[in-house]
């Protein structure tokens, strides 16, 4: 019941590309992490759906595999 | 389906539900522990439903909101989010906004 943090980048990545990503590993025991990320993708959303957006990347493994991933979500206004 | 009905009518029949790992007193989980907090310290009268107790309504919960994890809070049957954006919510003021906004007594 573990996921490496490089996994969940890749997983969140596949699905928001171009979601900048500042992940933790809190406890280092690739179980327990915090993620804030930021995408363009998120603008215009609530909470809730931005959150299911990253969710529905992770594919099923949230709540399975990966027990503990605290979320922050940011809209991307940047002009880049 | 009977699931479905059990989860519309908790959340039709208490303004403040929140689906949980424990119970307010005793969480069994730091995230269920964290939201539970947030509402004792809001002074909100709330219903704690411990998902741990019937295994249905544990999976049932994450289907019915399309939401893969336990907390779930629900105001006056409308899903106001998990954990992490309850936290949130409490911390830049939100969360008390929607308690005024929909009539729920509160500190």
């Amino acid at each position: 019941m573990a996921l490496p943090l490089e996994e969940i980048k890749k997983l969140i990545l596949s699905s928001i590309p171009d979601a900048s990503i500042e992940i933790k590993d809190l406890m280092g025991d690739n179980n327990h992490y915090s993620a804030t990320i930021k995408s363009k993708m998120f603008n215009g959303l609530n909470k809730i759906d931005q959150h299911k957006l990253v969710y529905k990347s992770l594919k099923g493994k949230m709540g399975n595999e990966l027990h503990a991933l605290s979320i922050t979500t940011e809209e991307n206004n940047g002009n880049k | 389906m009977e699931i479905n009905e059990k989860i519309k009518n908790l959340i039709n029949s208490n303004e403040v539900c929140l689906f949980m790992k424990g119970t307010p007193d005793s969480p069994q989980c730091g995230f269920s522990m964290t939201v539970s907090n947030i509402l004792k310290h809001l002074k909100v009268n709330f219903n704690g439903i411990n998902v741990l107790e019937d295994e249905n309504l544990r999976e049932g919960i994450k289907n019915f909101s399309d939401w893969p994890t336990i907390p779930q809070l629900y105001i006056k049957g409308e899903f106001i989010g998990g954990c992490d954006i309850i936290k949130e919510m409490f911390e830049n003021n939100e969360l008390k906004k929607i308690l005024k906004d929909k009539n729920i007594s509160h500190q």
